[in-house]
């Protein structure tokens, strides 16, 4: 493996000068594939050491019955974790409440994120703060903004409830403790966190229709909401399509926000997959256990993914031939 | 009707700054409120009186600056190392043609899909076989390797946006790829080079999940962990210092994102409207 790198630079130095470069043109093929190797090498061994096998252990470790202890002894178990899953009631309401906040936060974010970008893309002034404002949720460390978040949802003298106080709304809710509203609280959160990226990738999207088809809209005496249906959502849906894809990803996978706001709680109404493994491997320490809920719960996000990009491409593709 | 669509747009953009600067806001004026202040039942944005001890406490509160100081060391060793690697691979990416770029591409997709929750307990059971668990070297690698996927994909744009017949010319002139590389294609590629490094900079500082599992001994803890300590039943007696050390913690991304926006903007588009 590590010939190529080795011998590359040398043969480079040692390659008389212009004069044969004609000839060397079918050699050229097989020298570039190696340099090619030699280049990508030392990104490929971190890659397949930390990313790579880890997957393929991860899915070894769903078979087998092993615990998180200093010296770990395992045998294989077939199917048990998963029959022992079946029955775990708790698992599934994480799955369950998972899916409210990936669904949840995925489409308010895609919501907010448009509204603000059609308005940034209307000419509006402020765009300048508007801008470094939306960036701001995304650059922050997520323990930083689960700090933020819990003085504003703070239930004796957090700004949220003085506000509502203020306008004569019940203001004694305490937001992320309360089992109705910990799951909508922490969903707003997120979207706060992940709307900015999805914003800036919209609006470079919508920068990209040509302007004359908005005109001719207009000219045609469209509304703004047909233009919209007309004109700009059509001409969004790949973009859109990718980044509800991967936000749907980002967000399912998203643990951080959630363990610090409310590590799950209350009454385990916010424990996400996530979240719920983590403690299955790291608390209870059945790590076999836990590789098994991972490798479901990777399943269904990867059904759900399909399915979602299946019919997004069905309707591209009627619309292709609707024109 | 049409007169009001301005105003009506006006009040949206102001609800949107809201509720985007609201919380920083709250944050930045919390952490110079008194204890006092801050308990009192009485809400109000700006502090009576500004309490900039908040912050020499958050910085000799036990533990802050030290995992402050680990974090710097974590970020800087991983981003330096995403780099090395990633430049030559980043190049090969963007020149070359068929299986090796599709590859490449496909991993790069692929991994913005990779399942956390069955990659992290592997992991760690690799990394303390490795003797590198609850250790600092052991998490850089690991930050390393997740930053690999957009560090590439960030610079593979940049090199595509090289002319090619300045390396052919340096070819002509009998240049190896190397020294092509070396002297046309790296000097070029500097900005990228730099706004990547930012990014990597900033993920691996605000990083969680990896250094939670990893991490056991206080003193290897990063700056988001010993935060997150702070925040359970010590913080909640002094939530002056811990805002002010939230804002500490916030400050390098912040600075780093407001200078790369336009940058990382363009390198998402590549990545949501190309892929």
């Amino acid at each position: 493996m590590t010939t190529p790198s080795l011998t590359e630079p040398k043969r480079g130095t040692a390659q008389p000068p212009a004069p044969r470069s004609k000839k060397r043109v079918k050699p050229m093929a097989r020298t570039r594939r190696r340099e090619a190797i030699a280049l990508v090498l030392p990104s490929l061994i971190p890659i397949l050491v930390l990313s790579v096998a880890p997957l393929v252990v991860g899915v070894f470790l769903a078979f087998t019955n092993a615990r998180l202890v200093r010296h770990p002894d395992y045998s294989f178990a077939g199917l048990d974790n998963f029959a022992r899953l079946g029955g775990n009631a708790l698992f599934w309401d994480s799955l369950r409440i998972g899916m409210i906040w990936t669904v949840g936060v995925t489409l308010l974010q895609l919501a907010a994120a448009m509204g603000l970008a059609l308005l940034l893309n209307s000419g509006l002034k402020l765009q300048g703060l508007t801008r470094v404002l939306a960036l701001v949720p995304w650059a922050m460390p997520p323990v930083v903004v689960a700090i933020m978040w819990q003085m504003i949802y703070s239930a004796n003298g957090g700004p949220l409830n003085a506000f509502l106080g203020a306008v004569g709304l019940p203001s004694d809710i305490n937001w992320l403790g309360d089992f109705s509203t910990a799951l909508p609280a922490v969903i707003v959160v997120g979207v706060w966190v992940g709307m900015p990226q999805t914003t800036v990738t919209l609006l470079a999207g919508l920068q990209q229709i040509p302007g004359e088809l908005l005109e001719a809209a207009a000219v045609d005496g469209a509304s703004a909401w047909r233009k919209f249906t007309a004109v700009t959502w059509p001409a969004m849906r790949p973009i859109v399509t990718s980044i509800t894809s991967l936000n749907f990803i980002w967000n399912f996978n998203s643990f951080s926000l959630v363990y610090v706001l409310t590590a799950g709680g209350p009454g385990g109404k916010t424990m996400v997959p996530v979240l719920f493994i983590y403690l299955e491997a790291f608390k209870n320490r059945e790590i076999g256990y836990a590789a098994a809920m991972g490798l479901v719960v990777v399943i269904v996000v990867v059904l759900i993914l399909a399915v979602y990009l299946r019919s997004q491409f069905r309707t591209e593709d009627r619309a292709e031939k609707g024109r | 009707m049409r007169l009001l669509v301005r105003p009506a747009q006006y009040v949206a953009l102001a609800l949107y700054i809201l509720f985007l600067g609201f919380p920083l806001l709250w944050l930045m004026s919390a952490s110079v409120k008194s204890s006092g202040e801050l308990n009192s039942l009485t809400v109000s944005l700006l502090p009576q009186e500004w309490h900039w001890e908040n912050y020499t406490e958050a910085l000799t509160r036990q533990g802050l600056l030290h995992s402050a100081w680990n974090s710097l060391l974590v970020a800087l060793a991983s981003t330096v190392l995403s780099i090395i690697i990633s430049v030559p691979a980043s190049y090969v990416l963007a020149r070359l043609k068929g299986k090796v770029r599709i590859a490449g591409v496909g991993w790069i997709l692929v991994s913005q899909v990779f399942p956390v929750v069955l990659i992290i307990l592997p992991l760690f059971l690799i990394l303390r076989t490795l003797g590198l668990a609850d250790n600092l070297v052991g998490l850089t690698l690991v930050h390393t390797t997740y930053m690999l996927p957009f560090a590439l994909w960030m610079l593979q744009g940049y090199v595509a946006a090289i002319p090619t017949e300045l390396e052919e010319a340096g070819a002509m002139d009998g240049a190896s790829r190397f020294t092509v590389l070396r002297t046309i294609v790296f000097p070029l590629l500097a900005p990228g080079v730099v706004a990547t490094a930012m990014f990597s900079f900033v993920s691996s500082w605000n990083e969680f999940f990896f250094a939670l599992v990893l991490l056991q001994s206080p003193e290897n803890y990063t700056l988001p962990i010993t935060l997150n300590t702070f925040v359970g039943g010590e913080g909640r007696t002094a939530l002056g210092p811990l805002a002010a050390g939230a804002v500490l913690a916030a400050i390098p991304s912040i600075v780093f994102f407001s200078i790369l926006r336009r940058k990382l903007t363009s390198g998402l588009m590549a990545g949501a409207v190309k892929g």
